[in-house]
């Protein structure tokens, strides 16, 4: 058979990329579920439930760890001295009112917690995630005669109070963040969830 | 094309050989890769860096599928795996000392086999592709170290693990959500730990195999730059081969193999009398089961990647903080473009690219040392002052380099040093 027509290029650029452009979308759609693979599972998100804390045997002063959502929250109960005095270093606290950290609307405020004398915060360091260690003795030796009291993080040397703000100089920019939680009675803490109706119904 | 001829006499052999050569090109790969392949007649030490970098790619691909027959992955069955491996299996402790002191082995073999190209130029046109490649195996590298560090579970690597990723966190909008969507979960936990051990012992594998290949095919287009940094391709005798070029093989494979005695012996000895290296290589936390609940205090990466740790501890923002320990990598990417200088090597480079290396020298190793002590003001100052020598190598590079007044480049390579 003797074709002699000419190969019409414009015809086959445009064929070329077509089939090009519809391969690419099918790699993006095929890609999709192994990308949301990776997400966490609803097994972990299921674990990820509300926890309850007894408070009945905290004392003023002391301090409690419990793991909610693979983070450690520290729980402690403030005196009524620490709680005056709280104010006092808002000068060296980067983010004393803390308006750029993240924390539930009941706990934008100065104490940075529902009740004054109780403090709930998630205790991975807001730098990269380390655990800020306790140092609640003021005038401390290392940090200076006037370190009101707070945590130290061993990692980068991340300095935050007893409301977990983050004082001026350190590696991290935020203040510790606190979980959503809310009081079923005043001895029982629910970490997880701030609205009481939801907690009665689970 | 000279390349063809030499194709083309390439001898067939009779018998099997013959058979053989029909089907596949054995003589024909081994004639250009090896007997007519002609390489630099001056290469010193440091030409002994990349065939040691493929040994030990070799060793640690040969333990790691030994170390997957025992270890069990999983959060309440890696540690105590690992922990049999060490005590319980036949040599097992011997396997996996090899493949964690290998570890550290490839990163010493890596820094100096880069460190070359930086004294040389072998960076420079025509082999800035070669280096580009390099350059994604080192970050290929690094991945797969840090992975491999996550496995055993012991304490350091468990906070090793958190903090690396949550670097990513400081990325604007995405951040938090694109760490959540790396761990699988909202802290590092088990599925964590499966993903990178898949990654660890299936996909950074094959992707660097994938690169060192791409690497070689690069080396062999563009020919070895050598420690004069003179092109040998371009002084060719009436034969048509390089004038100052000998054949790879029976040259260089021996050469070499003399070069894998001494590495090995080293080696041997770190592995049996100094494992854990004073901590450098084995770390004393990381004998610890991961605790979600105590951070290990001092806290301090494997030693190769303590320098840029150290930048970004400088830094007092920790966004900037992430955002120059990214640059402090990928300014390597950017050698090839940022050089403006005629000449190759630093034998005939000025006082001024001397000077600047050596700045860059002692700050890349002064990093390395304040990256493994704890973050106190007068440390973090001294990394301050180290990590500006690091990026003015790099940011003023194209002035300094034009600056310069090189030497003139002979024709002929020499043996001197
Ligand atoms: C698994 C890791 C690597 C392997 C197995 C490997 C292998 C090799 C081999 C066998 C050579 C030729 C012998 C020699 O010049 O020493 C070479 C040359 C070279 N490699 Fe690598 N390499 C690796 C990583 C890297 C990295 C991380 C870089 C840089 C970022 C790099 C840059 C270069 C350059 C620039 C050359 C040419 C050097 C010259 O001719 O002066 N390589 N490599
Ligand atoms: S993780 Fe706490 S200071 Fe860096």
């Amino acid at each position: 058979m003797a074709d002699q027509e000419a190969v019409d290029l414009d015809r086959r650029k445009f064929l070329t990329v077509a089939t090009a452009a519809t391969a690419g979308v099918g790699v993006v759609f095929a890609a999709t579920p192994f990308v949301a693979s990776w997400s966490p599972s609803e097994r972990a998100k299921a674990l990820g439930a509300p926890i309850t804390v007894d408070l009945s045997k905290l004392e003023p002063g002391m301090m409690l760890t419990y793991v909610w959502r693979k983070q450690p929250i520290y729980i402690f109960k403030r005196t009524p001295e620490t709680v005056a005095k709280l104010a006092a270093h808002d000068a060296q606290l980067k983010d004393p009112k803390s308006s750029d950290s993240d924390q539930p609307a009941y706990a934008t405020n100065e104490m940075r917690s529902l009740r004054p004398d109780v403090a709930v915060l998630i205790a991975t360091c807001t730098h990269l995630g380390c655990l800020p260690k306790q140092r609640f003795e003021p005038a401390d030796a290392e940090l200076g005669a006037d370190w009101p009291g707070g945590f130290r993080c061993p990692c980068h040397g991340s300095r935050f109070d007893l409301a977990g703000r983050v004082f001026n100089g350190s590696p991290a920019s935020v203040n510790l963040r606190v979980p959503p939680y809310n009081f079923e009675n005043d001895n029982t803490l629910v970490i997880g969830s701030d609205d009481a109706a939801v907690q009665g119904a689970a | 094309m000279a390349s063809n001829d030499a194709a083309s006499q390439v001898n067939q052999g009779a018998g099997f050989m013959g058979w053989l050569n029909k089907r596949l090109p054995v003589n024909k790969f081994i004639s250009d890769q090896l007997l007519e392949y002609y390489a630099p007649k001056n290469f010193n030490v440091w030409y002994f860096f990349g065939s040691l970098a493929l040994l030990v790619l070799v060793m640690q691909l040969v333990s790691g599928i030994f170390l997957t027959m025992f270890y069990k992955v999983g959060d309440t069955t890696a540690f105590e795996s690992v922990e049999f491996i060490r005590r319980e299996v036949s040599y097992g402790w011997l396997i996996q000392s090899l493949h964690a002191i290998g570890a550290s082995a490839f990163f010493v073999v890596v820094y100096l086999h880069m460190y070359r190209a930086l004294m040389y130029g072998s960076y420079k046109a025509p082999r800035e592709l070669l280096w580009l490649f390099g350059m994604f195996i080192y970050l290929a590298l690094m991945a797969e170290a840090f992975m491999g560090y996550v496995l055993p579970w012991g304490n350091m690597s468990y906070w090793a693990a958190t903090v690396i990723i949550n670097i990513f966190s400081t990325i604007p909008v995405i951040g938090p959500g694109l760490v959540e969507w790396i761990r699988g979960d909202y802290g590092v936990a088990d599925a964590t730990l499966n993903r990178f051990f898949s990654l660890h012992v299936v996909a950074i594998p094959l992707i660097l195999l994938l690169l060192v290949a791409l690497h070689l095919v690069a080396l062999r287009q563009v020919g070895s730059n050598n420690p004069d940094g003179i092109e040998i391709k371009e002084n060719k005798g009436s034969d048509g081969k390089p004038v100052d070029g000998i054949p790879f093989h029976p040259y260089y494979t021996v050469k070499d193999i003399v070069g894998v005695g001494f590495f090995l012996t080293l080696f041997a000895v770190v592995v049996f009398f100094v494992p854990t290296f004073g901590g450098l290589f084995m770390e004393e936390a990381n004998f610890e089961p991961a605790n979600p609940l105590s951070t290990p205090e001092p806290i301090a990466p494997s030693w190769y990647f303590t320098p840029y740790y150290a930048i970004l501890r400088a830094v007092p923002n920790q966004r900037i903080g992430a955002l120059l320990l990214l640059l402090a990598v990928l300014a390597f990417f950017f050698l090839p473009w940022l050089d403006r200088s005629p000449v190759k090597s630093v034998r005939y480079r000025g006082l001024w690219f001397k000077g600047m290396l050596a700045v860059f020298t002692v700050s890349f190793l002064a990093l390395m040392y304040l990256g493994l002590k704890p973050a106190s003001a007068s440390y973090v100052n001294a990394a301050r002052v180290f990590a500006i020598g690091y990026f003015s190598f790099f940011v003023l590079m194209p002035l300094y380099t034009k600056w310069d007044r090189v030497k003139s480049v002979p024709k002929r390579v020499s043996f001197h040093e």
